[in-house]
């Protein structure tokens, strides 16, 4: 049998919405055999990972406040990933912006600093450190590629432990709470350094406000700036961008800056909005979860919006997954795997059309 | 006139066809490459495939060739049905094929890259013995031990014509094979491809070149868009009957621009060399010459001695390390990148439209931004004004008759004509003051290539420089006034057009000094 992809001469736009939507109903499918396989009813787990989490005020929150973190990173990642940028690096990213971000609100901790000016100006300067600190991770691929041209996916991805072993250190050393009873983890920030909550008493933080505001900008950039059209044309047609005067080298650090910056912002949005303390572990996969939410939103802010709330169902039901059905939770990251082999096999789909001969 | 030459050829013939092909059609999705194609091939007999790009000759060839299956129609040899499922089959039919482009491993020796194509089965030892062989019987000059990165585009496809050999065919498809051979390279091949033809091989010989074609080839058959439109004798036609029939309409004569009282000098190099940042590239080494405003200087070449490399060093996306070693308009512009070049006045237009001087995903809109974004046209304070976008694009598509479904249409879907037009059209519309075009015209049809060449001599004519890199002869003579021949990255002094001569440019192109092609001709 042979498999023939023909190049599609014009790209259908109904496909292009189509293909995500039908690789998560196949990748549903195949994770209802998964999980009739592990013994479990297949209709009971997805009545628990995608009807109940929608069902309740509390969950719908726990959504939002769960997708906030995913649409950052990922809309971050869109910079990369659309001019053939692979960073694979965002959870190390976030990991040392949140750690970034930390550090003044574990300086400010009871206090401290905020004699004469008040504690007004400290969240924004954490959220800002957020930026820098997880910019200034996320170039450093992007310099090793672009002076001595190593490959941005492995230095990307082995950033990932470094950055989690460094956490990892300063939480059992240096960053911990001398009076937390030896606990891996930090005081707890005071009220001015937390992202306030949208309503009294629910989980709601502003967060989700900036990542509201963020998928706003990048939709914006893309579509109306030179910034954006340069974007698009260096991953599409690498040396037409050269004869349009762009510079490869200067794109390559731009591009990882506000990718590693989005996933800063996202890690101290997580550390000063739903932890309130440095602890071992921050972040539970977000900067990989974040790169199936880019490539299901077709790389595009207002299709990673939707996917990123589709994740965070996956996340949610998981949780409730484990209690009510003891499922592992390593179905829930499992689910994930399947799910971005669906959607870049439909993306395939999108662009070819596959004919199946037999014999031949 | 076509009904005359089909019937006479087969009355000289009178006998059965070796490969027939009989009501062949290919469909790509709604698009029809082939449609309902006949054609007859005999032994002993050189049969030219002739036809504009896009006519559907490669596809015709790959379904003889077993590389793509047609969706209606039968191939017979000998009179007998056949299915070629793949090159495998083909081969066993005794159908060979020399390809345009060459598959071959630049690190092996001629000997070791034949041995890759042969079936597993087969017994090396007298290798060696048979290529040397095959030189002597058919001039088809190869040395086994030479590793294939020392050798002529030429030499290489000797080493193609040998492995084809090797399998014995009764019918050789050549696809285009001269356009990457030199005016003495051509003639040794037609050496060989006559001895081939004298043994009673058939040849099925794809070509647009219609002077080769009246050379070598007894019959010929056109396609346009698919179809068959004519069978004809080509030594009874004239170059320009074969190509009205291939375009199907008569083709306009360049005028040349009266006014063309040479300015002051534009554009000058002076004493470029640089290092290719491509392993595989070619360096430029020491290229210095002048254009003059209202001037056409023509670079000639066989391709890959530097040719995209020199191309980029003129347009900046190779800058140089001297700044006085490039000037426009007197401004040194040598360590600047194009988009200070194109401030500075300057346009220019890629060999490669798709990818390079085009993106096939975006709009004409958008690839109008692509190289017009630094004027300050289409763009301002880092936004893109779609508006203003939309509105250049269509005066490209206006003034250079781009057939096109308005500036929305994606490159991709434009023919390669059109294309064309509009990325020369895109930058000839900036009014530059220098303009460098690489291969203006390549692969385009004929009816758009006069036109590209007509709009290159009327921006010469308002004053501009023009610089124009090509292997296409006929092209260079038509247009330049001066022209100069690029040889392993080094540039040979421009000489008047009309004061020298094919042979002089085809001794340049081979590698001959300057001072040699001089006593050659005189």
């Amino acid at each position: 049998m042979r498999i023939d992809l023909e190049p599609r001469r014009v790209r259908s736009r109904v496909l292009e919405i189509a293909a995500p939507v039908g690789a998560l109903l196949v990748s549903i499918l195949l994770g209802g055999v998964v999980i009739a396989l592990l013994g479990k009813s297949p209709v009971e787990a997805f009545q628990v990972y995608f009807v109940d989490p929608l069902l309740e005020s509390w969950s719908l929150q726990e959504l939002a406040v769960k997708a906030c973190p995913l649409v950052l990173i990922a809309v971050g990642l869109s910079f990369c990933f659309r001019a053939n940028l692979w960073n694979i690096g965002a959870e190390g990213q976030f990991i040392i912006g949140g750690l970034a971000g930390a550090c003044l609100g574990i300086a400010t901790h009871d206090g401290a600093m905020q004699e004469t000016f008040g504690g007004w100006w400290i969240l924004p300067a954490m959220l800002l450190l957020g930026v820098i600190g997880g910019a200034a991770y996320g170039l450093i691929p992007a310099i090793l590629r672009a002076w001595l041209g190593a490959s941005e996916i492995l230095t990307s991805l082995m950033l990932v432990y470094v950055a989690e072993l460094g956490l990892d250190y300063l939480v059992r050393g240096p960053l911990r709470d001398p009076h937390g009873f030896n606990f891996p983890q930090s005081v707890t920030f005071d009220d001015v350094a937390r992202l306030p909550f949208l309503m009294e008493g629910e989980r709601l933080h502003a967060g989700v406000l900036i990542a509201l505001a963020v998928v706003a900008i990048a939709a914006f950039v893309f579509a109306r700036s030179l910034f954006g059209f340069e974007i698009r044309l260096v991953g599409e047609a690498p040396r037409a961008a050269r004869f349009a005067g762009f510079s490869e080298k200067r794109l390559t650090l731009v591009a990882f800056a506000i990718s590693g910056g989005l996933a800063g912002l996202a890690g101290i949005c997580e550390v000063a909005g739903q932890i309130g303390q440095l602890q071992p572990a921050i972040s539970g996969g977000y900067g990989f979860t974040a790169i199936i939410v880019a490539f299901l939103g077709r790389l595009r802010p207002l299709g990673i919006l939707i996917a990123g709330l589709v994740l965070a169902l996956t996340y949610i039901g998981g949780e409730t997954a484990q209690v009510a059905m003891k499922l592992p939770q390593d179905m829930t990251r499992a689910y994930q795997g399947i799910l971005l082999m669906c959607v870049l096999g439909a993306d395939a789909v999108t662009r070819y059309r596959i004919h199946l001969r037999i014999g031949g | 006139m076509n009904d005359d030459g089909a019937t006479g050829t087969e009355q000289t013939t009178g006998k059965a066809p070796l490969v027939s092909v009989r009501g062949i059609v290919k469909r790509f999705g709604d698009f029809v490459a082939n449609d309902h194609v006949d054609l007859d091939i005999y032994a002993h007999e050189a049969h030219a495939l002739i036809g504009e790009n896009g006519a559907g000759k490669s596809t015709l060839v790959k379904m003889l060739y077993g590389l793509l299956e047609p969706s209606e129609g039968t191939i017979s040899i000998d009179g007998e049905p056949v299915l070629l499922a793949n090159p495998d089959a083909a081969r066993s039919r005794g159908i060979g094929m020399v390809f345009q482009h060459f598959s071959l491993f630049d690190n092996l020796t001629v000997a070791e890259n034949i041995a890759l194509a042969l079936p597993k089965s087969r017994d090396l030892s007298d290798l060696r013995e048979q290529v040397l062989g095959f030189s002597r019987r058919y001039g088809l000059t190869l040395e086994p031990d030479r590793e294939v990165w020392t050798l002529s585009a030429g030499e290489r496809q000797r080493i193609e014509i040998a492995r084809c050999l090797l399998q014995d065919p009764r019918l050789v498809v050549l696809d285009e094979p001269t356009s990457v051979l030199t005016p003495r390279e051509v003639e040794t091949l037609f050496v060989t491809l006559d001895k081939l033809k004298a043994e009673g091989r058939a040849l099925l010989y794809i070509s647009h070149k219609l002077d080769e074609v009246k050379r070598l080839c007894e019959r010929a058959t056109i396609l346009r868009r698919g179809k068959v439109v004519g069978v004809c004798d080509p030594r009874a036609e004239s170059a320009r009957s074969l190509a009205a029939l291939m375009v199907g309409a008569s083709i306009a004569e360049i005028k040349p621009n009266g006014n063309r009282a040479p300015g002051p000098e534009r554009f000058i190099v002076d004493r470029l060399s640089i290092v290719s940042p491509d392993p595989h590239g070619v360096d430029l080494e020491d290229i210095s010459f002048s254009v003059r405003g209202g001037e056409i200087l023509g670079v000639a070449g066989v391709a890959g001695n530097g040719q995209s490399e020199f191309f980029d060093a003129l347009s900046g996306e190779t800058p140089a390390d001297r700044a006085d070693a490039i000037r426009i308009d007197g401004a040194s512009v040598g360590v600047d990148g194009v988009d200070a070049r194109r401030a500075r006045g300057a346009a220019f237009t890629p060999e490669e439209r798709n990818g390079h001087a085009a993106a096939p995903d975006f709009s004409l809109s958008d690839n109008a931004v692509l190289s017009l974004h630094a004027l300050g046209d289409v763009a301002r304070r880092g936004l893109i004004q779609f508006d203003r976008a939309r509105l250049a694009a269509a005066r490209v598509i206006e003034r250079f008759d781009v057939r096109a479904a308005g500036p929305q249409a994606a490159a991709r879907d434009l023919s390669g004509g059109n294309l064309q037009k509009f990325v020369v059209g895109r930058e000839i519309l900036r009014d530059p003051k220098v303009l460098v075009v690489n291969q203006p015209t390549w692969g385009v049809d004929a009816l758009a290539s006069a036109a590209i060449r007509q709009a290159l001599v009327d921006l010469a004519g308002s004053g501009a420089a023009v610089i124009v890199i090509s292997q296409d002869l006929d092209e260079l003579f038509e247009i330049c006034d001066r022209i100069a021949v690029i040889h392993e990255g080094r540039l040979s002094k421009p000489r008047a057009a009309r004061d020298i001569t094919r042979e002089d440019i085809g001794m340049l192109m081979a590698g001959a000094t300057a001072g040699s092609a001089d006593s050659h001709a005189h």
